[in-house]
């Protein structure tokens, strides 16, 4: 298949009345390292949603191997923002992992099988948590949580990888081994990175866009001063939570001055 | 304690007790961990207003009660998936709205209201055979469906979301929930009563989620505890001569407090967090 895996052409969507992305066009093909920088409130999060399927554009088309999103978004493993859901919940983390299981089951009832369980292992080896398969979820890290919803999401045996802020709430250390992972995964898969983590995405991703309700592309992975303008329009330092000088030299100087 | 076996009713009453702590161990696992504890009051007090036609057009009023559970279970899972008003404020009125024409229709209902009390409150130790087949039946419809859904039920109530994208009816998923809770409270106002049904549903369930992390052992842990209740119940009302569903709730709520003491000291002393 030549054609982009995930297409969105001409999208809109508005949320009581508030626009919040407009005339949103994007293509994502099979190799991509996509990173998504954007203020928060920017509509990144639905962006996502919208692709999958989640929310319905007003306007414009979204598709997913050129069907609509509910057709193959089980071709999709989604990252979700940290701790969205209950992670008190009485489940294991194999029990979470299987979950992604499910958008390939067709039989009525939704059984797994043991060739299912074998995949959900396997997703756990390779984040290096299988030791912990019959563990509480609540019973983690932040960092090992982390890596419990990004193995679900492989177990899905996804084309593309969507990640909403996934090193949100963990430390540095986390965070290097995590997007030494993601490096890893992007030989075999599509990544599609979301956060307001400047300094991050423009290490390792190749093609970077800005939304603030309109997105912006550009094909190099490099953050110039006039993007994160455009972006944000306003200075930079107000919006790049955590890591405020490390994208615009202007700022380092003044900081050494 | 042992003469009164010899009695059909407290036979009766003790086959009860087994059977709707089936229903209420598994289904309150759900409703604790998914804490829909209100919308299942809801349910259960909107219940009355079945019990109330029961009376009004002379049919049992457990079918009354089982048709209108279901219906408000229906309703209530459509419109809080809608949005629009606040679901807390349509749980609250479903509840007195229930409960209002349960008592308008009582009132308006012919001669004599026999063992209206026994629905408010609940008499276990006055079970007809009938009824055991009833609740047998529903033990039935209720194993079976958690059984067959259980990788379906526990996506959806884990985490909505993801099970949309996995594809899984997530609409039709969390009425059968709500349906198979309107189930269990028709079960459980022959014991305990419409306005008692919620600490019966919830109670054992709790105590379960203190003292496992994993759904299938907090239902089995909720199964014997109400178990243990409902027969504990029994006796101090039997013995006392007082009211078997204020008894059972009574225990219910007594043991809770003492599993909560025990888990906040446990977690205190062993330094891990109480969440």
């Amino acid at each position: 298949m030549t054609g982009p895996i995930i297409r969105l052409e001409d999208v809109w969507f508005s949320f009581d009345g508030t626009p919040v992305l407009e005339e949103v066009s994007l293509d994502i093909y099979e190799h991509d390292f996509l990173g998504i920088i954007g203020p928060n409130g920017g509509g990144k999060t639905t962006l996502l949603k919208l692709i999958l399927g989640l929310l319905a554009p007003d306007r414009g088309d979204v598709r997913i191997m050129g069907k609509p999103p509910q057709h193959h978004r089980t071709a999709i493993g989604y990252v979700p923002q940290y701790r969205t859901f209950d992670f008190g919940y009485p489940i294991s983390v194999i029990e979470v992992v299987l979950m992604g299981r499910l958008g390939h089951i067709h039989r009525p009832f939704r059984k797994y099988r043991p060739e299912d369980r074998r995949i959900a292992e396997e997703c756990l080896a390779m984040m290096d948590i299988g030791d912990l398969a019959d563990r509480q979820v609540d019973r983690l890290s932040g960092g090992q949580q982390q890596k419990v919803i990004l193995a679900r999401a492989l177990a899905t045996e996804p084309r593309v990888l969507l990640l909403d802020e996934p090193t949100n709430q963990v430390d540095v250390q986390t965070e290097v081994h995590f997007f030494e992972i993601l490096r890893q995964l992007h030989e075999t898969m599509a990544i599609v990175l979301v956060t307001h983590d400047i300094g991050a995405v423009s290490v390792y991703v190749d093609r970077i866009a800005c939304l603030n309700r309109r997105l912006f592309t550009h094909d190099s992975g490099e953050i110039t001063e006039q993007m994160l303008a455009e972006t944000y329009q306003c200075p930079v330092d107000l919006i790049a939570h955590g890591v405020p000088h490390r994208v615009l030299r202007e700022h380092e100087r003044e900081e050494g001055a | 304690m042992i003469e009164i076996l010899g009695y059909a009713f407290f036979r009766h009453a003790l086959a009860a007790g087994v059977l709707i702590s089936v229903a209420c161990g598994i289904i309150g696992a759900y409703v604790v961990v998914k804490k829909i504890a209100l919308i299942s009051g809801g349910i259960s007090h909107s219940a009355f207003g079945g019990i109330g036609l029961g009376y009004l057009f002379g049919f049992d009023p457990i079918l009354g009660a089982l048709g209108v559970s279901l219906a408000s279970a229906l309703g209530i899972g459509v419109a809080s998936r809608r949005g629009g008003e606040h679901e807390d404020t349509l749980i609250a009125t479903m509840w007195a709205v229930g409960m209002a024409l349960g008592i308008l229709f009582v009132s308006l209902a012919p001669g004599y209201t026999p063992d209206l009390f026994s629905y408010l409150f609940g008499n276990i130790l006055f079970i007809p055979a009938s009824d055991l087949l009833l609740m047998l039946a529903l033990d039935l419809v209720i194993v079976g469906a958690v059984y067959l859904f259980y990788n379906e039920l526990l996506a959806v109530t884990f985490d909505e979301e993801f099970a949309s994208i996995m594809n899984i009816p997530v609409q039709r998923i969390s009425l059968l929930l709500l349906c198979l809770t309107a189930l269990t409270v028709v079960m459980l106002i022959k014991a305990v009563g419409v306005i008692l049904v919620i600490a019966l549903l919830t109670l054992p369930a709790a105590i379960g989620r203190q003292h496992s992390t994993r759904l299938p052992r907090i239902m089995g842990i909720a199964i014997i505890l109400g178990v243990v209740f409902t027969f504990a119940g029994m006796w101090i009302s039997y013995l006392l001569d007082v009211p078997s569903g204020a008894s059972i709730v009574l225990i219910s709520a007594a043991c809770y407090g003492a599993s909560t003491l025990c888990t906040r000291r446990r977690h205190h002393r062993t330094g891990s967090p109480s969440r």
